[in-house]
């Protein structure tokens, strides 16, 4: 079959040139015509992409890894114009509405972005409200009231390079995020005029919420948007604050509302969780932050001497008890593991203890010192048993290094005795 | 006594001395130790009968703590008691029928699924096996 | 006492020849020169194994050749039974001290051309001595069930999945299956507990005997002829010996006892810097440094070829060394060995001092 085919066209080929003419355009026109449909002509990117202004090349190179060239999105379907248009003025049609203005970006992000019907074809569980969120936000509302200088879409997402969320080279990353909301909050400049404070970013990078976040890796850490909103960024309310933070640390907040501070903070009006450990600059709680610690948090409002001092005061001796005998364990327990002993079994039963160290040192909330006692005597008993077993273990290694001693001893005197038999043996003529 | 007896004796002696020190490791050795032997995959968690529906108990399983717990309805199930968050040991709730962890309030259902707090992953089931009297629980496959 | 082992003896004189065992032993003589000291080694090598074997049949009472329980058991010999931890030790750290000694024995009676005619099948029986024992060390270092000896385990079959043809088929019959695993465990433990002890028992039974008859070798060039007996000055110097490698096994066992480690996970990544016991380390790290490719061979491939050709040369050295068989010195065949004594030392010593090769 193929022979026969080839052996055709080679005929018509020879019997007549102009079919061979024509078949080649033919070819041409038809390899041409596909691949300019499917290399999707768009003038925006290819007369950019050839222009010497930075600022108006740069969109194409962005634009090569944002998501929404991804949903298949291009230039037009945000700043209008005909790309299939080369000349530039018939590129910049009816349509064309050109760069946004500032002011104008949120609803500008939000055509698509708030309209349901139209998110819906390319994710159907996008949230659609962010528009909405937004106006309730700090910057909505000033934006509301004529400040074009508070951030808007752009300022956290960026344009022409926007990345999903959950990309770690985006901006709205959790790890980026910081540095994200401190282009303007930690701007002196910026802030100078609104009178907020700059150092919210440099804080949060020394507390341990930041630790766990960069150090750490763990992306369940609080960022900026965590308890203040992302779209309806506002700093939380005195009040809000506990519930802020109970939504990751409920037990230590139950044990609060339990405590007789609950009701003392509610009704002066302090806010429950920030008195002691901050906002931003949440440091790792020590038990240095009890009465008389180099922290000392409860000397802001008990005086020495007074009931509520006294009872911090010894919680403090408790934890710094537990925490000695804790060590002291441990260090025996490795002593007697140094020496050779076996002893996974007592290094598993103090864990036990550990977990109840963790356990009481959460229960300062509730501020029950009988409870605390109560636990840590629980955990005593259990560093007790361990305590025994390393002792054991420390006698084991001494029986050893005895039992070697001894075995020793007689080898020697043994091969003393060889010796001495194989010196009479010598002296013996060879038998 | 002439050299060569006493080169005889000290040389029976010390070597009495020596198989000695030898044997009564070896003696020693070989009477079962306390515990009968050595833990296995399967770990034995408690006694038929030991717990009370709706109620747990903390063992130890390998190197790390698992809990085995008799549900109201009477069934035995078997987790892992180390939190998938930040390793403190969980507990039975009785009156929720949960697993919570009380270092950051974690809480895991019966399936080990966690319903809410800062645990990233759910808690590994066990298998658990009645042997007699004795409840065994293992590694799933 | 003296009357009691006199009837003992007549008592067992008559029925075990025991007469003429002694006439033999008595008549037994060793040479004595400058060289010596190296007699001893071999005896040594006997000794080591007799350890191992004793305290191979302790642990072999509490240990268990199961995935779910080999490290448990372990665990619980070093932790829950009495001087578990000694005898434990013990087997770990002889083992180690045994190879050694055989590599001292196996090249000492190489550069003393001990291996020269009538001795010839001594050596070749020396050297299927040494194969069982380092296939002694490989199947047993896996026994434990660590991580260590898992991942030593899965590197070496590695290798000797790499000898072309035959590879992949020695391969799956070393590990049981495709890869390390419970098959694995029960195929070593059956090695080591049954067929080496068997074939070793053979082996050596034949070696000691030819060593008893044919008599100690003496170095090609010593003219001296003092000689002592076999029995008993020998046999005591040799104990003393014995007891003092017996007193440093013993220090080493309580000073460092051998680690029972973390359990295997075969779903846990390699770690990093993982290699075999020091006896093959040289090995392992000459194939680390061959180049990848030798004249469009696998460089792999060649080194182990070549391994293989330098062990069936190492073996017929007997039949190839003529003039030590014409009780002529040999420097090349000493130069060779020397040559190949340094290459062991430097790749061994390399593969500790850098470790990232």
């Amino acid at each position: 079959m193929e022979e026969r085919t080839s052996v055709l066209m080679q005929e018509s080929m020879t019997k007549n040139p102009a079919k061979i003419f024509f078949f080649a355009l033919g070819l041409t026109l038809l390899l041409a015509f596909p691949l300019s449909v499917h290399g999707q002509k768009n003038s925006c990117l290819e007369c950019h992409r050839e222009l010497d202004e930075e600022s108006l090349r740069a969109p194409v190179e962005g634009f090569a890894a944002d998501i929404h060239r991804q949903f298949g999105l291009s230039c037009q379907d945000c700043h209008g114009g005909n790309p299939l248009q080369d000349d530039v003025g018939l590129a910049k049609d009816k349509s064309f509405k050109g760069t946004p203005q500032r002011a104008k970006i949120p609803e500008f992000c939000g055509s698509c972005h708030a309209d349901s019907e139209y998110m819906k074809r390319f994710n159907p569980n996008i949230r659609v409200d962010q528009l909405q969120l937004y106006w309730t936000s700090k910057h909505g509302e000033l934006l509301r009231k004529g400040d074009a200088h508070v951030a808007v879409c752009t300022d956290c997402h960026g344009f022409h390079g926007i990345q999903a969320a959950n990309f770690p080279k985006s901006s709205t990353f959790a790890w980026n995020i910081p540095q994200t909301c401190g282009r303007c909050h930690s701007n002196a400049d910026e802030m100078k005029v609104y009178g907020i404070p700059t150092n919210q970013v440099d804080d949060y990078k020394q507390s341990v919420h930041a630790h766990a976040l960069y150090e750490q890796k763990d992306l369940s850490a609080p960022v900026c948007n965590d308890c203040h909103g992302n779209h309806g960024a506002s700093p939380p309310e005195v009040t809000s604050i506990a519930f802020v933070c109970r939504k990751c640390h409920p037990s230590a907040g139950d044990l609060f509302s339990q405590s007789p501070h609950k009701a003392a903070f509610d009704g002066l009006g302090i806010s429950e969780c920030e008195a002691c450990h901050g906002n931003h600059k949440i440091l790792p709680p020590t038990d240095e932050m009890l009465a008389s610690g180099r922290s000392d948090v409860c000397g802001q409002c008990h005086d020495a001497g007074t009931l509520p001092y006294d009872t911090g005061l010894k919680m403090k001796q408790q934890f710094v008890g537990y925490v000695a005998s804790l060590q002291s364990a441990n260090d025996l327990l490795d002593r007697a593991e140094k020496r050779g002993v076996e002893v996974s079994g007592p290094k598993f039963k103090l864990q036990e203890a550990s977990t109840t160290l963790i356990l009481v040192r959460n229960l300062t909330h509730e501020l029950s010192l009988s409870e605390i006692e109560e636990k840590i005597d629980e955990g005593k008993k259990v560093i007790g048993e361990v305590k025994a077993s390393g002792e054991a273990a420390l006698k084991e290694a001494k029986f050893r290094k005895t039992g070697l001693v001894v075995a020793t001893v007689f080898i020697f005197l043994l091969a003393l005795a060889l010796y001495l038999k194989i010196r009479e043996l010598q002296s013996k003529p060879a038998s | 006594m002439n050299r060569r007896r006493f080169v005889n004796l000290f040389l029976g002696g010390s070597l009495l001395g020596t198989l000695g020190s030898f044997l009564y490791p070896v003696i020693r050795y070989l009477i079962p130790p306390r515990q009968a032997e050595a833990l296995a995959k399967k770990f034995m968690a408690a006694k038929v009968g030991e717990l009370a529906p709706n109620s747990a108990k903390l063992f130890r399983f390998g190197s790390s703590p698992a809990l085995l717990i008799n549900t109201s309805e009477g069934t035995l199930l078997g987790f892992t008691a180390v939190c998938t968050h930040l390793t403190c040991t969980v507990h039975y709730e009785s009156d929720t029928a949960t697993i919570y962890c009380p270092c950051h309030n974690g809480r895991f259902d019966l399936s080990g699924n966690v319903i809410s707090g800062p645990p990233p992953r759910p808690l590994e089931e066990y298998n658990v096996e009645v042997v007699g009297n004795d409840i065994y629980v293992s590694k799933k496959a | 006492m003296s009357a009691f082992f006199k009837n003992m003896l007549s008592y067992l004189n008559p029925r075990f020849r025991l007469s003429a065992l002694a006439e033999f032993a008595k008549k037994k003589k060793i040479p004595e020169h400058k060289h010596s000291f190296w007699y001893y080694f071999g005896g040594l090598c006997l000794f080591l194994f007799g350890i191992q074997v004793l305290t191979g049949i302790l642990l072999l009472l509490y240990y268990t050749p199961s995935v779910d329980a080999a490290h448990e058991s372990v665990l619980y010999i070093m932790s829950q039974v009495k001087f578990g931890w000694l005898i434990r030790s013990v087997h770990s750290w002889t083992a180690n001290i045994l190879i050694g000694a055989i590599f001292v024995h196996m090249f000492s009676t190489f550069f003393l051309k001990a291996y020269r005619p009538p001795r010839d099948l001594t050596w070749v029986s020396g050297f299927f001595l040494l194969i069982l024992f380092l296939a002694f060390g490989f199947s047993g270092y896996l026994l434990p069930w660590n991580e260590l000896s898992f991942f030593a385990t899965r590197v070496g079959t590695d290798i000797a999945g790499t000898i072309p043809l035959i590879g992949n088929a020695v391969k799956t019959f070393i590990l049981g299956g495709p890869e390390v695993s419970g098959a694995t465990l029960g195929r070593f433990f059956w090695l080591h507990v049954a067929v080496l002890p068997a074939f070793a028992l053979l082996v050596l039974g034949v070696h000691v005997f030819l060593v008893q008859i044919l008599g100690l070798s003496k170095p090609i060039g010593i003219t001296d002829s003092k000689e002592i007996s076999f029995f008993p000055n020998f046999v005591l110097k040799d104990a003393l010996g014995w007891l003092l490698v017996l007193t440093a096994i013993g220090v080493i066992c309580v000073f460092s006892p051998w680690e029972v480690g973390q359990k295997a996970d075969p779903f846990a990544p390699t770690p990093v810097g993982i290699k075999p016991e020091w006896y093959f380390t040289f090995l392992f790290t000459t194939l680390k440094l061959v180049p990848a490719h030798i004249f469009s061979v696998e460089g792999e491939v060649l080194a182990i070829l070549s391994f293989m050709l330098g062990g069936l040369l190492w073996l017929l050295v007997s039949y190839l060394d003529r003039r030590a068989g014409r009780e002529m010195k040999s420097p090349v065949f000493s130069f060779v060995g020397f040559v190949i004594v340094l290459y062991i030392v430097v790749l061994t010593a390399l593969t500790y001092l850098v470790p990232r090769i």
